[in-house]
């Protein structure tokens, strides 16, 4: 490196050029090990699940239905397909409440005392533990709606759940819209209405759409509020109405890793690695959404 | 509905228009006229007791230093301050005789006949020819669309560069191209009064020069009121010139009158430098 020529005025600093490097260097070290470790973390937990239930990967894990007797033969089927019908419910209801509410929200409502008081609560319920939401599906929706221990039960029990997120995550893609467009439109004599639904909610849809699939992938990890609300871990059919009773990837691997047979150890490992498979494929879908956003941006 | 006022008001004879050198084109016909009109933010007062008439068919310029309300009295005409929620107003803003403050006033409708163009070009992310088309499409138009595209396109001078790709987005445009084609939207809508917020201080000399042939053309069918903090704009294109300063309407008369012999010590200190 060569030095640049000095002037008078730059004698009063004192760069410490080499020191202030050093440090820079050592930071960036740093936070190289840090994100090292959390992949290393990630990549072990794969290999180890890989290493137990890898062999057992096979068609017949997702077309068999669970088997207390014969591991061998055990299978998914009620799971998978629970969690199919869990999803797609959740979906339903998140999704039009969610949207529904953020617009509102952040289009409609006044900014008062009242709203903000909404705002502040909603953001306290995105960190309830999902336990305590299944107490409040189980006392709601199994008992006083009288859904019973059903799908529906299950699946908006999730809604509660994930709603909080959804709500936020579409409430910030809303306010990330430059209210240029929003003046653009009423300017030509649009209503309220018009405005939102023509250039506000396509100009937020990928981002709300990201913040969706997110919640959900979180929403179908889940566990322990679809115990309280009554999934069961051994059933030998597919949900085939929304009264129907029900389990779920999580639900099952969970009764398998209790179970005192081996086999059915390395079978909720393949499990584990099912469950993560349709969660990576739905992290992929709000990748590609964003990577599209992104590209019709620049269009 | 508060019944159409045949008469105009005592107040708004406060046009200052006296030392107009030609006589003032029949001065019932401004579509728009200012009565009083006091604007606060919270507890800013924005606009003090502005009274002022917008004559038919001519670019009005309103030049001032930066805050001294100009663009907020603009964005008065077509109620787009609404959406402030702390904003109070006083006195009336008479739109053909109906005051756009009274209850029963549909904004709605308003804007669709005061047209805005805004300071930063704001063309939706969709096609040019949507763009142009939306607003029509959503006010219940019946005529046929593409001939209300090319005719705004071709007012707005823009059709003979954007001909060839009306479905390419809008965004794919110079600034310059963009701003004109927010002029084509708010001209498909064939309102009576165009608003220019500073349309183009986001521009380069080119650009702007463009706009300033384009808006000299349009004042031929439409009401022009242009905000600009450009004096040498303001003299260019404007036929009267308002003065704001600090929330309170100056003086207003003939652009010459304002920029060789204004009457006001105030007005001839800014267009002359000293300060702003």
């Amino acid at each position: 490196m060569s030095s640049l020529p000095l002037s008078t005025a730059q004698s009063q600093f004192q760069p410490r050029l080499a020191q202030r490097r050093f440090w820079g260097a050592v930071f960036m070290v740093i936070c190289w090990l840090l994100s090292l470790v959390s992949l290393a973390v990630l990549v072990s937990l794969l290999v180890h699940v890989w290493n137990e239930g890898g062999s057992w990967l096979s068609l017949k894990l997702l077309t068999n239905y669970a088997s207390v007797l014969n591991p061998r033969e055990a299978g998914l089927k009620s799971a998978l397909w629970g969690t199919i019908w869990l999803a797609v419910l959740t979906a339903i209801f998140s999704i039009t409440i969610g949207i529904g509410a953020a617009v509102y929200l952040e289009e409609f409502a006044a900014r008062n005392r009242f709203t903000r008081f909404i705002h502040l609560n909603i953001a306290n319920l995105a960190g309830v533990p999902s336990i305590v939401y299944g107490i409040l599906g189980l006392a709601l929706f199994v008992r006083w709606c009288r859904y019973d221990e059903s799908v529906l039960s299950g699946a908006l029990t999730l809604t509660l759940l994930i709603l909080p997120v959804i709500i936020i995550a579409a409430r910030e893609a809303l306010a990330a819209v430059p209210s240029s467009l929003r003046q653009a439109a009423l300017a030509l004599g649009a209503t309220r209405w018009q405005t939102v639904w023509h250039h506000v909610l396509p100009a937020a849809l990928p981002g709300i759409m990201t913040g969706i699939i997110l919640a959900i992938s979180r929403a179908i990890g889940e566990t322990a509020p679809l115990i309280m609300v009554g999934a069961v871990g051994y059933i030998r059919s597919v949900p085939e109405s929304l009264r129907s009773p029900f389990t779920a990837l999580p639900i099952q691997i969970f009764d398998w890793t209790g179970r005192p047979q081996s086999e059915f150890h390395h079978l909720a490992a393949a499990g584990i690695l099912v469950l993560l498979g349709v969660l990576l494929t739905m992290n992929a879908l709000a990748a590609g959404i964003r990577a599209w956003q992104q590209r019709s941006k620049v269009q | 509905m508060n019944p159409p006022e045949l008469l105009p008001r005592p107040t708004l004879r406060v046009d200052t228009n006296d030392s107009s050198p030609r006589p003032e084109s029949a001065p019932e016909d401004a579509p728009i006229r200012v009565c009083d009109f006091s604007l606060a933010y919270g507890t800013f007062q924005a606009i003090k007791q502005v009274s002022l008439t917008i004559p038919a068919r001519e670019v009005t310029a309103i030049i001032g230093p930066s805050g001294c309300g100009k663009s907020t009295l603009l964005r008065s005409m077509n109620r787009m301050n609404d959406f402030v929620s702390t904003v109070r107003t006083e006195g009336e803003i008479l739109y053909r005789n109906v005051n756009i403050y009274a209850n029963d006033c549909d904004p709605v409708e308003l804007r669709r006949r005061v047209g805005m163009v805004f300071q930063r070009p704001n063309p939706f992310p969709k096609s040019i020819f949507k763009n142009v088309a939306w607003g029509a499409r959503i006010n219940g138009y019946r005529g046929n669309l593409n001939e209300l595209v090319e005719e705004s396109l071709q007012k707005a001078a823009l059709w003979d560069e954007v001909k060839d790709k009306l479905h390419q987005n809008a965004l794919t445009l110079s600034g310059g191209q963009q701003q004109r084609l927010c002029i084509a939207r708010s001209i498909a809508l064939q309102p009576e009064v165009l608003l220019m917020d500073e349309p183009c201080s986001a521009l380069d000399p080119i650009a702007t020069s463009r706009i300033e042939d384009l808006i000299d053309q349009l004042k031929s069918q439409y009401t022009v009121v242009l905000v600009t903090h450009n004096m040498q704009q303001a003299a260019r294109v404007s036929d009267r010139t308002v003065f704001m300063l600090m929330g309170e309407l100056v003086e207003v008369d003939r652009t010459s009158v304002i920029f060789t012999k204004p009457k006001e010590q105030r007005t001839q200190d800014y267009i002359s430098g000293r300060f702003g």
